[in-house]
């Protein structure tokens, strides 16, 4: 692209680069540091940025006996509980929108492209605009402080039924010719063809939408009133008391940290299927 | 084994568009039948509807004595070989050939005997671990041969097998699955539209256009007596010269003034009636001397190595002629030289073949 360029010329977009990832992990650092330190050190208003040395005790406290003060619940339930949704919502998405993908492209029957549209125009509308109706529904049922009550609302997924959509287009229609004649019906042909094919797609929707459920805030706020039944993102926001009593900053950012910590993973662990899902088209 | 019979079948789409219009043939028990045609012909519609992947709109479909025209693909005791393989890109070959065993319940012990043995026929025994994305062309294309053969079917049904393939691997391939055919003895419908392929493979050609069948017969039949300028036109290469001519009597046409001597005489037809004259190519020879019946001016040259192809203008029309390589003559006005029973004439108003008994 640019030829001969100069030693400025060289190190400038890494000056670019390094000021970036500096913007990005000097928070997540600090949030580090701070969960290591007495919660008086914090208090006072000049937290050091080197790490203290409460790093241990703190954490064992965040995850297993609780601020105290503020909510009784040890951070290990509310990490059981956020695994718990994320991976039904993640898991739960894929099967919904790859059977129904399945069918919209695979199948001709009465008012097939009505039911895509109807399944596409929900894209217009998130749960933060559906969800007065939503709640009332999730209440009436009497799902309020219960898993299924924070997951299922979650669940129908436009996005995910459009992406295996796109990808069935893409799968060559002799393959599902050959398998007629290979005498798969059409179980078989989605077991034995269509979901091997979709294994990298599936990965990489498995990965957005793990964190999409992680992240959650609105919804569980709403939905759970229990302590046994909150998620970490909303355990950290109840840790952060207003009133005139001390707020354990050591803890709130050991929470915040071990909340990081699973979609962290997640990308990591599957990066490589993440990556090819996104890119590849195998066939 | 079986033979394969249509009965007047027919295919219209929703809308009322007629892509099949009433095709009736019969391929004879462990023959070769090439269904040959321009795009658009129908002829991968009338192939799919034997295999049972598109409804049939009317007539019968008959694999040995059963009617299929409702039975499953799976359960018609066909295989079929696709334009783009339809390898199983996520199964080893192995699987690939095994799938169609598996899904039908064969012992285990005999797919194993099954699949190594059609690999051994077909050479592909080394790559039978491998991912089809690791195979070249020509590899794929065996392993799509080998699938067909595991199921030991009825009938082998090729849809433009060949057309994925360069130049070269085409001929290489075509003639092997012409030995193949010939060893395995099954009936196979084959669907191309490489006029030299189906020359070459078929037992049966079958030309289609515009749906409807032009004419059946063997390639020497369909070579020496076209029945329409249509197959006239598509059997044969470098294609046949059409010029416009006039009967002058029953055993001579004239092509503007130019009298050319007919081997059969032309009956039935009136003296002045137009004519299309169709000569091929390689029966024109360049006259020597006074016998020229009819000349054209050489606009340019195609050389093919053993022989060389004249192309210019002659009364009547375009003409190309072929000539040996040893041919010295190349260019002004050469004379032509037309033997009396290589004249194929032509009705102008439906392209039947015109005059010849016979």
């Amino acid at each position: 692209m640019v030829e001969r360029r100069t030693l400025f010329g060289r190190l400038l977009p890494h000056l670019v680069l390094l000021a970036g990832v500096a913007v990005v992990a000097f928070p997540v650092y600090l949030a580090v540091v701070g969960s290591t330190h007495e919660s008086a050190v914090i208090a006072n208003g000049q937290m050091p940025l080197y790490p203290g040395a409460q790093a241990a005790d703190t954490y064992y406290r965040t995850l297993f006996i609780g601020p105290g003060r503020t909510t009784r619940e040890p951070v290990s339930g509310m990490l059981l509980n956020s695994f718990l949704m994320a991976m039904i919502i993640a898991v739960g998405k894929i099967a919904i929108s790859i059977l129904s993908a399945y069918a919209v492209v695979y199948f001709r029957f009465p008012l097939r492209m009505a039911a895509f549209w109807m399944i596409f125009v929900t894209l217009m509308l998130p749960v933060e605009v559906r969800i007065y109706p939503t709640y009332k529904v999730v209440a009436d049922l009497g799902m309020l402080d219960s898993m299924a009550g924070l997951t299922l609302p979650l669940i129908a997924s436009a996005t995910a039924t459009l992406l295996f959509r796109q990808f069935f287009m893409t799968v060559p229609d002799e393959l599902v010719e050959a398998s007629k004649i290979d005498g798969a019906g059409p179980f078989r042909f989605f077991k034995d063809t269509l979901l091997p094919l979709s294994r990298t797609n599936m990965a990489a929707l498995f990965v957005i939408l793990f964190i999409y459920g992680w992240n959650q805030y609105l919804w569980p706020l709403l939905i759970t009133t229990r302590d046994d039944m909150q998620t970490i993102v909303i355990g950290i926001k109840k840790m952060i008391v207003t009133s005139d009593a001390l707020t354990e900053w050591q803890i709130v950012m050991a929470t915040a940290v071990l909340a990081m910590l699973p979609p962290v993973l997640v990308v990591v662990l599957m990066q490589k299927l993440f990556v090819r899902g996104l890119v590849e088209t195998e066939k | 084994m079986a033979s394969v019979t249509l009965t007047d079948v027919r295919k219209v789409y929703h809308g009322g568009v007629e892509a099949v219009r009433g095709v009736s043939f019969d391929v004879a028990d462990g023959s070769f039948c090439v269904l040959v045609g321009p795009s658009g012909c129908g002829k991968s519609t009338l192939l799919r509807m034997v295999a049972g992947l598109e409804t049939i709109s009317g007539g019968t479909v008959r694999i040995g004595d059963r009617v299929v025209n409702d039975i499953e693909p799976s359960e018609r005791d066909i295989a079929m070989v696709f334009q783009n393989y339809a390898l199983y890109p996520h199964m080893s070959v192995y699987d690939n050939m095994a799938y169609g065993l598996r899904n039908r319940g064969t012992p285990k012990a005999e797919i194993d005997q099954r699949v190594r043995e059609a690999a051994r026929i077909l050479d592909v025994e080394p790559y039978l671990d491998r991912r089809p994305k690791a195979l070249s062309g020509g590899q794929r294309q065996r392993v799509a041969m080998g699938r067909a053969i595991v199921r030991k079917p009825q009938v082998f049904l090729f849809d433009e097998p060949l057309s994925n393939l360069d130049a070269k691997l085409r001929v290489q391939m075509r003639v092997e699955i012409k030995r193949l055919q010939r060893a395995l003895g099954v009936t196979s419908l084959y669907v191309t539209h490489d006029q030299v392929e189906a020359m070459t493979l078929s037992d049966l050609l079958v030309v289609m256009n515009g749906g409807r069948v032009e004419q059946i017969g063997t390639p020497t039949e369909l070579y020496r007596r076209p029945a329409t300028r249509f197959v006239a036109g598509f059997i044969g290469s470098p294609a046949m010269n059409f010029l416009a001519g006039r009967i002058e009597n029953e055993g001579t046409v004239t092509i503007d003034g130019h009298r050319i001597a007919l081997g059969t005489p032309a009956r039935g037809m009136l003296p002045g009636a137009a004519v299309e004259v169709g000569l091929r190519p390689e029966d024109l020879q360049l006259a020597n001397g006074g016998g020229a019946q009819l000349s054209m001016e050489v606009e340019f040259v195609e050389e093919l190595g053993a022989t060389r192809l004249l192309h210019g203008r002659s009364a009547g029309g375009a003409i190309t002629v072929q000539v040996p390589a040893a041919e010295t003559r190349s260019s002004g006005t050469l004379g032509l030289a037309i033997d009396p029973a290589l004249v194929h004439l032509f009705d102008p108003a439906d392209g039947r073949r015109a005059g010849m008994a016979g």
